[in-house]
């Protein structure tokens, strides 16, 4: 007989699909990533040719949607059908981007009215689509490819966000998920999972900094490493700096020279495009060679520029010391000096750039660690807390909240309500007041960002508190309270205190997909929408069935005594009846065998909450007596 | 601390065992018992103070390095990371328990906030009274002169002389509070939280001044 298994209290693992593996995904600006984990040990899932990057390019041709490298492909010769770094746009609202359409290679649609959700949209292939769509696609591909060589379906995943993703585009990362039907687990920030693939190959303990430059994104956080808790003390950065950045200063100096010689014309978006991507071919060559020559073609005229990598590096420069401010910033709110770091993580492709990787060592005076490949870390911590949530792990992940969340005050400002490297989960309550005699209702604006006026920070969601009883100004005490969860998304509660009027809002609305897009969404791309819904739902059944049948079997153990003969072979026949039932596939027999066992053990219950109630009393004084029976009977 | 919750009467309540039913099983759960005896599920959390829920003694003397292995142990048992295949309910409670455990941790960690609610639960009014207003005459010509002297302060050792100030004055004010409170004189305790709350605003405003020199330079 196989020794008896004993769980730590509460952590007895569902009986899921034991033998389907959940897996990491690091859903780039640049390229995608899907790794798995087994017993601690991650390994990065390739393709048939040994690749285990997915250019993050996807193109909608006329015979179907392409992604990866033959989306790469068509990007120069079909530019108006393909999509790249379409994660810089994710969560953005349509004017947000209108301000820097001219400087972005997309061709950005006119929002439509009738959905009023106020998401951008592009203009690919004769469609509009948002960049929710087009990042679904991604993580469709990567997980084609992990179904391939797993030979099952990958429906469970840690997806990783850049840590100062917005709320709104934390929203939209699970929406893609969503739309591509993967579960997400959970959201994990990018360094954060780059601690966690360092920490434990190396077994590193101390104090760590992860330095995650991207394509489009920049991040550093400062974590403590000790006995399996990766603590981040604090993390900075900015969700709208990249490697793209370098490209553009880098193809700006191209055009400069071109217009020297040539004099001055307009591009088209395709011929940016190729502007960039020579650019991008600049970067990547110097960081090996010092010196080089590249063409660009535009109009029917050719230019010819020479670029050396102490050029580069002086129109570089200002982009890489905004990321060591960041670093200096990040170190003061972690309360640590360079001198207690023991050692600096690379993390992305533009650590590649050899003044990157130099800045980096010169300001934490020590050499950057790059043991492991710095475009492949990310998606192996993934992995690894894949394994970690399905599976269990000694591992402990202790995230903050990078970006301060509140609402606005009279005069335009914003009062913090979480402050910005909070530990998640985090729950903080603010009180605000009426300013009106008689005012019945409240505006509530959610901010998220670090400056004083409402304008500088990212709006996140408006809503309204109605049916306060009309008082005088300043009588109303209403309660806000900000609730971040482990994904580090928001749910705001307001409360008025007096009456108890309350309202809810999961932060979502200003630039989300709301649910009947959504829906419409899994509709158009999805023929078997409705069968994968009813088989989550007869799975969340089955995994509530089993709880019951758990739960009635522990206490069959402990109170079987208050049974009778007769009434042990009722309730046994319900649990012998429930679990043929979660055998099956029938959903509704399902849930009528559990109803039927809520029902079956209820006067079993009873009696044991007797039991349980006179084993307390026994050795209280009789002056509790009443209470403790009046208490217990209440529940 | 969510809108929904009480005033935390679970001290009033220690020592008295009142038996609460488990959600999951139905069976009989003493009150504050964070799992089932039973069947092992994670029950809602209750609304202990900070100190018992981090296992911690009720006093301003607080072993930092103890605190936090309880609130690393703490964390290990009740993250929502561990829970993530559970049903929806587990997760919330696992979400609200971790909730309080990261709200105790902050107020006991940072010795202001530690100072103020061991007033609060020792029933002294708020450092400052509900306005926190200052009325300390001293407190208030003090923090003007450095304040002063900070933003001239236009070199690096300037804005270090004035932090040195800063952090020997946080380290007396933590040894004279131990004491008050030992000595249960919450009177002189609460003009001392006053004034180290003052302290560590202006070493975390020199610290910023620091900052802008060192960028700038």
């Amino acid at each position: 007989m196989a020794p008896l298994q004993i769980h730590e209290p509460g952590k007895t693992p569902l009986p899921h699909a034991k033998d389907q593996v959940a897996v990491g995904i690091d859903l780039g600006t640049t390229n995608t990533l899907i790794a798995v984990a087994r017993e601690g040990r991650p390994e990065v899932l390739r393709d048939q040719n040994g690749h285990a990057l997915l250019p993050s390019v996807v193109a909608y041709t006329p015979e179907g949607i392409l992604v990866g490298k033959p989306a790469r492909h068509a990007l120069l010769d079909d530019p108006h059908n393909v999509v790249a770094s379409v994660k810089r746009l994710m969560g953005r609202g349509a004017e947000d981007i209108r301000a820097v359409a001219g400087s972005l290679p997309y061709d950005i649609d006119t929002p439509n009215d009738d959905t009023g959700d106020g998401m951008v949209r592009l203009k690919v292939g004769g469609r509009s689509l948002t960049p929710v769509e087009i990042s679904a696609e991604l993580l469709r591909g990567v997980a084609a490819r992990a179904e391939t060589s797993l030979g099952h379906k990958v429906d469970r995943a840690v997806i990783t966000v850049p840590a100062h993703f917005d709320d709104a585009a934390r929203a939209a990362t699970k929406d893609a998920a969503r739309l591509a039907e993967i579960e997400v687990l959970r959201l994990v920030n990018e360094p954060t999972a780059a601690a966690l693939a360092y920490g434990l190959e190396k077994g590193a303990e101390g104090i760590y900094a992860v330095y995650d430059f991207g394509g489009g994104t920049f991040d550093i956080s400062v974590l403590r490493l000790q006995m399996g808790v990766f603590q981040v003390l604090a993390t900075g950065g900015d969700a709208q700096l990249g490697g793209d950045d370098i490209d553009h200063v880098i193809a700006e100096h191209f055009m400069q020279e071109r217009i020297a010689s040539l004099g001055a014309s307009t591009l088209s978006a395709g011929e940016a495009r190729m502007a960039l991507m020579s650019a991008r071919l600049a970067k990547e060559c110097l960081t090996t060679e010092v010196t080089g020559n590249w063409n660009l073609d535009a109009g029917g005229e050719q230019s010819s520029h020479d670029l050396d990598r102490t050029t580069m590096d002086r129109l570089i420069g200002p982009l890489v010391e905004r990321t060591i401010d960041h670093c200096r910033d990040v170190l003061a709110d972690a309360e640590v000096s360079s001198a207690d770091i023991k050692g600096v993580v690379l993390v992305g492709g533009s650590t590649r750039v050899p003044l990157v990787a130099r800045r980096v060592a010169e300001f934490f005076g020590s050499i950057p660690l790059v043991d492991i490949d710095p475009d492949e870390v990310v998606a192996l911590g993934a992995a690894l807390q894949a394994e970690a949530l399905t599976v269990g792990s000694d591992q402990l992940l202790l995230d903050v909240a990078p970006l301060s969340l509140g609402i606005e005050t009279m005069g335009g400002l914003v009062e913090k309500v979480v402050r910005r490297n909070t530990p998640v989960p985090a729950a903080q309550y603010q009180e605000f007041t009426t300013y009106q005699d008689g005012q019945t209702a409240l505006m509530i604006h959610v901010l998220q960002g670090e400056r004083e006026l409402v304008d500088q920070n990212r709006s996140l969601a408006r809503f309204e508190l109605t049916g306060i009883p009309p008082m005088v100004a300043g009588a109303a005490r209403v309660r806000v309270t900000f609730m971040v969860d482990a994904d580090g998304l928001l749910t705001v509660r307001a409360e008025e205190a007096t009456t108890g009027v309350q309202q809810e809002v999961a932060v979502k609305p200003s630039y989300g997909l709301n649910d009947k897009t959504m829906a419409a969404m899994l509709r158009a791309s999805l023929e078997n929408a409705q069968g994968d819904m009813a088989a989550r739902l007869l799975r969340e059944s089955k995994v509530e069935a089993e709880r019951i049948a758990l739960a009635v079997d522990a206490a069959l153990v402990t109170d079987g005594d208050l049974l009778s003969d007769d009434e042990r072979t009722v309730i046994d026949g319900l649990l012998a009846a429930m679990r043929s039932a979660v055998a099956g596939e029938d959903r509704d027999a399902v849930e009528a065998s559990a109803a039927a066992i809520n029902q079956g053990t209820s006067a079993f219950a009873q009696k044991r909450m007797d039991r349980g109630i006179r084993g307390a009393l026994t050795g209280v004084s009789v002056s509790h007596l009443a209470e403790t029976v009046d208490s217990g009977a209440k529940t | 601390m969510s809108a929904t919750q009480t005033d935390g009467a679970d001290r009033a309540m220690a020592g008295k065992t009142s038996i609460a039913q488990c959600w999951s099983c139905q069976g009989p759960v003493a009150q504050g018992q964070s799992f089932c005896p039973t069947c092992q599920a994670i029950q809602p959390p209750g609304n202990p103070e900070h100190f018992a829920q981090l296992a911690m003694e009720p006093t301003f003397d607080v072993d930092l390095a103890q605190l936090e292995q309880n609130y690393f142990r703490l964390q290990r048992t009740f993250h929502p990371d561990s829970f993530a295949a559970k049903s929806a309910k587990e997760q919330e409670f696992s979400l609200r328990h971790t909730t309080n455990l990261n709200d105790a941790l902050k107020t006991l960690k940072s010795p202001v906030l530690r100072a103020e609610y061991l007033l609060q639960m020792r029933g002294a009014p708020a450092a400052g009274g509900p306005e926190k207003t200052v009325n300390d005459e001293g407190i208030l010509m003090e923090a003007m002169e450095t304040r002063e002297a900070l933003a001239e302060a236009d070199s690096p050792s300037d804005v270090e002389a004035i932090v040195a100030v800063a952090q020997a004055g946080i380290l007396d004010c933590t040894t004279d509070l131990s004491v008050a409170f030992a000595d249960g004189d919450l009177t002189a305790a609460s003009a001392l939280t006053l004034r180290l709350t003052y302290l560590f605003k202006l070493d975390d405003e020199a610290a910023q001044r620091a900052r802008i020199l060192s960028r700038s330079a």
